[in-house]
């Protein structure tokens, strides 16, 4: 049966605890749930940063979002997957990114979240620009993160 | 067709989104990427690594070569880094 993702674009901080309860809590047929999150760090590159403020592009963030949900659903056999993204000014120590994923078992799940993971840091569009003592810049993409994602292509 | 930027294509453009109507010769993404540089100085400074420049046809991901015929909106942007 195919289950439908649950996808949030939001400027709200959310509850991770509760998140990943509501994939499994009250089910007999989820055996595994695993959960991403990305949470803001206190520094870029050793300098210390106020904040970071996440642009994104509404209704291309949505649909990319749903397009990788769409993938992921189709390569794994998931019971469940919530994905939710902020924008907006976050600051350290809070919350950024969720994926939970889950499956019967373990490696689906493990596997399924990972790919989105890299899929959202690649594809998704938002961008981020941190604040610091000397003013505030655009963070550069990464090259390690491209490889990241190349490796879920299917040759 | 519309026009959006996004992070600091936006910012050296100056603006968010505009609409445009550029001429029949201009058929794909990386000639409207060409035809928009040649505008102005700001364009210029946005597009100059008109590589690292990413675009997107109506909220899909799409190549320099893509044709632009029938886009209602059509947005350029750097590379990613949410997640």
């Amino acid at each position: 049966m195919a289950i439908a993702a649950t996808i949030r674009i939001q400027e709200a901080d959310f509850d991770v605890a509760q998140e990943i309860a509501g994939l499994s809590k009250g089910r007999t047929d989820v055996g595994a749930v695993v959960s991403f999150s990305g949470i803001c760090r206190g520094s870029e590159q050793g300098e210390p940063i106020a904040a970071l403020t996440l642009e994104h592009y509404p209704g291309m963030a949505e649909a990319e979002i749903a397009r990788h949900a769409d993938e992921a659903l189709a390569r794994w056999p998931l019971q469940g997957l919530t994905i939710i993204h902020r924008f907006g000014r976050i600051a350290p120590g809070e919350n950024i990114v969720l994926v939970v994923t889950a499956s019967a078992h373990r490696q689906a799940a493990f596997e399924a979240a990972e790919f989105l993971m890299d899929y959202l840091k690649t594809n998704a569009p938002f961008w981020k620009r941190e604040e610091s003592a000397r003013g505030t810049s655009w963070i550069e993409a990464r090259d390690h993160d491209d490889a990241a994602t190349a490796r879920w292509t299917k040759s | 067709m519309k026009l959006k930027y996004f992070a600091w294509v936006r910012e050296r453009i100056g603006k968010a989104e505009e609409i445009v109507e550029p001429p029949a010769e201009v058929r794909t993404v990386g000639e409207l990427i060409g035809w928009l540089a040649a505008r102005d100085d700001a364009y210029a400074y946005a597009f100059e690594k008109p590589t690292v420049i990413r675009a997107a046809i109506d909220h899909a991901h799409v190549k320099a070569d893509a044709a632009i015929s029938g886009a209602r909106e059509i947005a350029f942007f750097p590379p990613m880094t949410g997640g």
